[in-house]
């Protein structure tokens, strides 16, 4: 299979334009006779379905939730990227990209980042437009903050709470067209299934969450926009529902998913508790602006941390790159993070944790200010853990966070299924081997709003709209599996519950294929994963039926994909025999234990084909060129 | 509260299998809870023991599991998300029970807002009330730059007071008259006190209220249960600012 990207003719800065003087259009009066299917609604579900149904398109759409405005971008705390230059401290859209490729460890396309850096600044106009209360100064400005990655403040934010209220902007778009009725809402809804006729995308198969019922669609083209699987690893900071079922049954229809090893680890969390523990809650990483993180000297100092003299402690991001800090990219900052425990000296009663603290800035800025900046995050770790952030340091330690790989699109965001595309967080576009803070925000409300309004055109056009029936040949081949697995799933009634499952899963992910990875490691997670998973199918027991609301049955069909995806994520980082961003393979780190690249084997995106559950997976490359910038190592110093 | 010691606790549960059955209060016991478990942590290690038992878990709503999502909507021993003020249930944390205490948790109650199974309920009447109005009308692409119109600090801050809303239902399930002024309100409140949310303000307000009223929810009975119980300690201030601009609006349309 060749893959082409169909990335426009030009200079790296025309070639937007250049797609959007050339594609094909749909005339308005026939846009009104295509369905589409948009499933997801956070901020790139809902701003894509918004924008569509704006321009005409009728639409679906769907979500998990009881309603769109949950969907789990709702949590994003920090912030989100524009190269606006508003602080006139020097950045601009040449910079924003630069940034991007390079936190990403060279491993994205120039052409589709650079499209994002020239979109940021539309987002934050158009988000203004619809009501969102970005910060503002005094002087009735939008206010910035920084990032990690970045030497400028490009940040734009609410609160701690941006992400809510970038949805809820989107989320009111999007209602205003199901008043309009150009959108009709299916919440409560899961998509179990795609359907694919003569190689296009056609439709899916859902379950209604209240009634059980399991049900078709058809569509002139279908827009995935269902969000990362970092609950692969069960602990993680994504919403308890987050899921891989839409993007996993698309590529076993034949969509390939791209670089699934390049997961993220977010150095500022909470630390896990105990065995309970049902999630972890993020501590954005817009605290590194002010907190300072720091480990005790010695080994093994169980002194509380006010009783630490000054020069007893050791700041050690500071220390080792005294250019960004402690705003070093969030794999470099994890990664120190787990150096500094695995040496001993780590902090709490675990030993697993690094201090976050904000002494200084207190000082500095007094109690007010750091309130305002950020009040919720501190009410948040005080109700979690009973500690005044306030008055003693934070302790944070990495969790899984966010998924870099997902399904693989072109330039357009057309997965390799023709009319299947994949937006924000589900897709593998633009964030490398490593996604720079508040640009997940920017990129799914990009995709949303300014990319896929323009791509789909370019697939529709060539597609009259068709009315295909329900009653296809493939509906009903497809829905009937879809209702054997539940029945499966529902008649295994073995002894473990699928929370057990999960978890046990999350473990080997955790140990094998997480912050640090090496051939031996992985080679086992592979075998044990398939193991579970074997388990799983003679001993899950899930109670209930399926014609009702049943929560279990819901979780079952998630780790069943979970199971299959760990082993292709392991795969994918056995196969590459690198480091790079986040995915760090012992084996490959320079002498002061960096990340090391191989740009001469890998610079490619791993792009991996369903080839039948009892093969292995195929692999093909998307070689990456660089013709704007030169990859180098990557320095923080 | 706890002082770091496992508790163990009686539970009473409201079950119901669907819509139309009728519900009952059902008696559970945990065991070892740790007073670091959040509230829904303690749910899940009920549901786990329910599972291997053979006996179906209890449904309840949940997704973030930090405050934000607005999923979570539990009536904990007559207050909604449970005693800590300012806190979702999945906030809260088992250290604000004791060893040995009853915990009563039931779903929200209100006409609008039908149960679907045991603590879940169904909360779209929220959604159609947003549909009736809670929007500025622009389409994607065209916005003007961002900073061409100057926003107040001050402005910007009592917008985002009011746009904190979750949506949860809180509100309305602690009412007596399951009023929903103080979601409406906040919405109303944050778009019209900024500059985008302007030119359709009186509009929205007849819009949205006319949902509210159309849905179920009573009127306001200014006891102002709702703003104390507001996980997001949303004021009553919006109920006010909801008022007037619908008072503006029925002049202007007279
Ligand atoms: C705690 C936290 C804080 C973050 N903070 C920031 C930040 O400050 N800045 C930043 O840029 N990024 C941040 N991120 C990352 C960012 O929030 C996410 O990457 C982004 O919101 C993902 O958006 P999305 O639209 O792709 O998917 P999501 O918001 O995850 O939405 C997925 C949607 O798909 C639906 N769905 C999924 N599967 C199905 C199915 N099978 N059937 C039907 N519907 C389905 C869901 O119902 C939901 O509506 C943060 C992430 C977390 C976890
Ligand atoms: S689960 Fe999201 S607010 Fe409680």
């Amino acid at each position: 299979m060749e893959l082409n990207a169909k990335i426009p003719q030009g200079d790296l800065k025309d070639k937007w334009s250049y797609y959007k003087g050339n594609v094909k259009l749909v005339n308005p009066a026939n846009k009104r006779k295509y369905n589409l299917i948009v499933v997801g609604t956070g901020l790139a579900g809902a701003s894509a379905a918004a924008s569509l149904a704006e321009l005409g398109y009728n639409v679906k759409s769907f979500c998990f939730q009881d309603s769109p405005r949950r969907a789990h971008s709702i949590a994003a705390q920090g912030g989100i990227n524009a190269a606006k230059n508003y602080q006139n401290d020097g950045d601009s859209v040449w910079r924003l990209f630069y940034d991007t490729i390079k936190g990403g460890d060279y491993r994205a396309r120039e052409a589709n980042v650079h499209r994002l850096a020239e979109l940021s600044v539309n987002i934050i106009d158009q988000c203004v437009a619809q009501g969102v209360p970005f910060a503002r100064e005094y002087g009735g400005l939008l206010d910035n903050r920084s990032f990690g990655g970045a030497q400028v403040s490009r940040t734009f934010y609410a609160r701690g709470q941006t992400g809510q209220q970038l949805l809820l902007g989107a989320y009111s778009a999007l209602m205003r067209q199901v008043g309009l009725g150009k959108v009709k809402l299916f919440p409560r809804y899961e998509m179990l299934d795609l359907v694919v006729v003569d190689g296009r995308a056609r439709g899916i198969i859902t379950r209604n969450l209240i009634t059980g019922a399991v049900e078709r669609h058809a569509a002139d083209a279908v827009i995935l926009a269902t969000g990362g699987y970092g609950n692969l690893f069960y602990l993680s900071t994504n919403a308890k529902g987050s899921n891989v079922t839409a993007s996993w049954r698309s590529y076993k229809r034949g969509a390939l998913f791209a670089n699934p090893c390049f997961t993220q680890i977010h150095p500022t969390c909470i630390p896990v508790k105990g065995d309970y523990q049902s999630k972890l809650t993020l501590m954005s990483e817009s605290l590194r602006n002010d907190g300072r993180v720091w480990v005790p000297k010695r080994k093994g100092d169980t002194r509380k941390p006010m009783d630490i003299p000054e020069n007893e402690r050791d700041y050690y991001l500071e220390r080792k790159y005294p250019s960004f800090g402690n705003l070093v990219p969030r794999d470099v900052a994890s990664r120190n993070a787990k150096e500094v425990v695995d040496e001993g000296r780590g902090v709490g009663e675990s030993g697993f944790a690094v201090y976050l603290d904000f002494a200084d800035a207190i000082k500095r800025l007094g109690v007010d200010e750091i309130k305002m900046r950020y009040g919720n995050l501190f009410d948040m770790y005080y109700q979690i853990t009973d500690e005044d952030p306030y008055k003693v340091p934070m302790r944070i330690y990495p969790a899984v966070h966010y998924t870099m790989g997902g399904l693989w699109v072109d330039y357009e965001l057309m997965t390799t299924i023709p009319g299947l595309y994949a937006l924000g967080e589900c897709n593998f576009s633009d964030h490398g081997a490593n996604r720079l803070g508040a640009s997940a925000l920017m990129q799914g409300l990009a995709d949303g709003y300014f990319v896929i309004p323009y791509t789909i055109g370019n697939y529709l056009a060539d597609h009259r709209p068709d009315g295909l029936d329900i009653n296809a040949q493939e509906f009903e081949t497809v829905e009937k599996e879809v209702n054997d697995r539940v029945g499966k799933l529902l008649s295994v009634n073995g002894s473990r519950t699928v929370d057990d499952f999960h978890r046990n899963l999350g473990q080997i992910m955790w140990e094998y294929v997480g912050m640090s990875r090496n051939e031996g490691g992985l080679k086992k997670a592979i075998k044990l994963i398939s193991e579970l998973r074997d388990e799983f199918w003679k001993d899950v027991k899930v109670l209930g039926r399926n014609e009702e609301l049943n929560q279990s049955l819901e979780k079952a069909g998630r780790v069943a994909d979970f199971l299959e995806l760990g082993e292709l994520v392991a795969r994918g980082a056995l196969n590459r025999n690198e480091s790079c961003g986040g995915h760090f393979r012992a084996e490959y780190q320079t002498q002061e234990n960096e990340a090391l690249r191989d740009d001469e084997n890998y610079c490619y995106v791993a792009a991996w084909q369903f080839k039948g559950d009892d093969q292995l997976p195929e692999l093909h490359k998307e070689n990456l060129k660089f013709e704007f910038v030169t990859p180098s190592q990557r320095s923080y110093k | 509260m706890s002082n770091g010691k496992k508790m163990n606790l009686s539970l009473k549960i409201w079950r119901q299998a669907d819509k139309n059955s009728a519900g009952e209060f059902k008696d559970y016991t945990v065991n070892n809870v740790s007073p670091d478990m959040s509230f829904l942590e303690m749910l899940d290690v009920l549901n786990e023991e329910l599972i291997i038992k053979g006996e179906e878990p209890v449904a309840f709503d949940h997704d973030c599991r930090e405050g934000i999502c607005g999923s979570c909507s539990l009536y904990i021993n007559g207050r909604p998300h449970g005693p800590k003020r300012g806190v979702t249930a999945c906030q809260l944390h088992m250290r604000s029970f004791h060893d040995g205490q009853s915990i009563v948790i039931e779903p929200w109650r209100a006409n609008a807002f039908p149960v679907v199974k045991d603590l879940i309920v169904d909360r779209s009447a929220f959604d159609r009330i947003i549909t009736a109005g809670g929007f500025v009308s622009v389409n994607s692409g065209g916005a003007a730059d961002a900073n061409s119109i100057l926003i107040s600090k001050d402005d910007v801050e009592y917008a985002l007071d009011a746009s904190q809303c979750i949506g949860c239902g809180a509100c309305v399930a602690v009412c007596k008259n399951s009023s929903a002024s103080l979601f409406v309100g906040a919405k109303i409140a944050h778009l019209s006190r900024l500059p985008q949310g302007s030119p359709e303000r009186h509009k929205r307000a007849i819009n949205m209220i006319k949902q509210m009223d159309k849905e179920g929810f009573g009127s306001c009975t200014n006891t102002e249960a709702c703003a104390a119980e507001c996980p997001k300690e949303i004021s009553m201030d919006v109920i006010v600012t909801m008022r007037k601009e619908y008072m503006k609006a029925i002049k202007e349309m007279e």
